[in-house]
């Protein structure tokens, strides 16, 4: 998958989750959980998000990875191959 | 007859807007059903029924403004139907009494063979007081900040009560989570992203297990004295994203599997944030759980919900430096912070809770 697709689909999934929030003012190495005001529960249901549209079975022990939109980005396209 | 009143939805309900109804008359319902849709300052709730009857009348409309305990609907309820069925009644009389939302077994019968007729179904409404005038209500969708600023009193007379009137006392201990951790990451391996488990799911659960053997933290404080639940409906408080916050209650918290907890807590932060709460989950919580941890916080020291007795808060789970036999390592620990009503329980009985609490996290593979 192209990474313009992968990014559109992270950002839309992330927008579901906090529907108020300005994308665009969250910069790229920000801390995502802290600039988009999302919990454990929502930061799961990304995740869950992410499994169903892409098919990425993403293990817990790789959250760490997860925490910025680069670092979103450059994970899921190692992952989408 | 029974009275449908407007229900209190909280310590700090005064009235409430009908959205909507989901029942019309003639229509049959079961305890649980629900009937209405009610706008309070924590949104829009989903009311529930809690007899067994037939709608006979809905006194309120949608609109319109009702005072707490203020009657909204009239449910002829089947214990009144067996006798209203024995009960003579002339056609006429019949008709009048369901017109004025009457109750034929409460009128005084002086028809021939002892029928209730026309003139005693007047007689017996001229005796009934004229229904209080309700404002207008408010039009729908409202502004949100006005939405806030409801949200925000109804917070502050329910905490201001609190503070007033509750002897708060606070204790607070550091539980190693290392083996519920380990168990977690374990188990969450062998499962789909859509199945895995929650740190603070585990949490509650132990929560709610301490409960059921430290009563005295569970349950109401009303008329001067604690009054325990032997259920344990834990209220889970979830922060809105407009501000506020909402304590809805997870039923038999202390019953349900950590699967059912975890789809519990699921449902309950989705329909909390969109409005669509039960009027059961507003009111039935007997217990608050409160949980900042994501949000980095390490303790927290928390108010009481009146007319709850406890309030019991985890904070973030952290890697620290923790000795055991003479040994120093690095493990994830949490504090677990209780606030008690001192009237209701002392400092030994919440130090048995946490005590308690801690033993069951030790054991997560139990809970």
């Amino acid at each position: 998958m192209r990474e313009e697709q992968l990014k559109t689909i992270l950002l839309d999934t992330l927008q579901e989750m906090a529907p108020e929030m300005d994308l665009d003012a969250v910069s790229p190495d920000e801390d995502l959980r802290r600039a988009l005001d999302i919990d454990s529960f929502d930061f799961l249901n990304v995740i869950i998000a992410l499994h169903e549209k892409l098919g990425v079975e993403i293990p817990e022990a790789d959250y760490g990875r997860l925490n910025t939109l680069s670092g979103m980005l450059a994970y899921l396209s190692d992952r989408t191959g | 007859m029974a009275e449908f009143c407007m229900p209190s939805l909280g310590a700090d309900m005064k009235k409430g807007t009908l959205v909507e109804w989901k029942v019309k008359p003639g229509d049959r319902v079961r305890r649980g059903d629900i009937i209405a849709e009610v706008e309070t300052e924590k949104g829009i709730i989903e009311i529930e029924v809690f007899m067994d009857g037939v709608v006979e009348k809905l006194t309120a409309k949608p609109g319109d403004e009702v005072p707490v305990g203020e009657v909204i609907a009239l449910i002829r309820t089947e214990e009144a139907e067996e006798t209203e069925a024995r009960l003579k009644v002339s056609p006429a009389a019949r008709k009048k009494a369901a017109e004025l939302g009457l109750d034929l077994t409460g009128i005084q019968p002086t028809g021939p063979d002892g029928a209730i007729s026309l003139a005693d179904v007047e007689r017996a409404a001229g005796g009934i007081p004229a229904k209080k005038a309700v404002k207008p209500a408010a039009p729908a969708g409202k502004e949100i900040s006005d939405f806030q600023l409801g949200m925000r009193r109804a917070i502050a007379a329910a905490m201001g009560r609190s503070n007033r009137e509750i002897p708060h006392y606070y204790l607070e201990t550091r539980i190693d989570l290392s083996r519920a951790m380990n168990w977690l990451t374990a188990e969450n391996q062998k499962r789909s992203v859509k199945d895995r488990l929650l740190p603070v799911v585990l949490l509650l659960k132990a929560a709610a297990l301490a409960l059921t053997d430290i009563p005295a933290l569970n349950g109401y404080w009303v008329e001067d004295r604690h009054q325990p639940s032997e259920a344990v409906h834990v209220g889970f408080a979830i922060a809105l994203r407009q501000g506020g916050l909402i304590a809805p209650a997870i039923h038999d918290a202390n019953r349900k599997s950590l699967d059912e907890l975890m789809s519990d807590m699921r449902d309950l932060i989705a329909r909390t944030r969109s409005g669509r709460l039960r009027g059961s989950e507003m009111t039935d919580a007997t217990v608050t759980l409160t949980n900042l941890g994501d949000l980095g916080v390490e303790t927290t020291y928390g108010v009481i919900y009146p007319p709850q007795v406890a309030l019991v808060s985890f904070g973030r789970i952290m890697d620290q430096p923790w000795v055991e036999n003479g040994m120093i390592g690095i493990r994830p620990v949490v504090s677990a912070t209780l606030s008690g009503d001192h009237r209701a329980s002392d400092g030994r009985t919440g130090a048995q809770f946490l005590h308690t609490v801690n033993r069951y996290l030790q054991e997560a593979g139990k809970l």
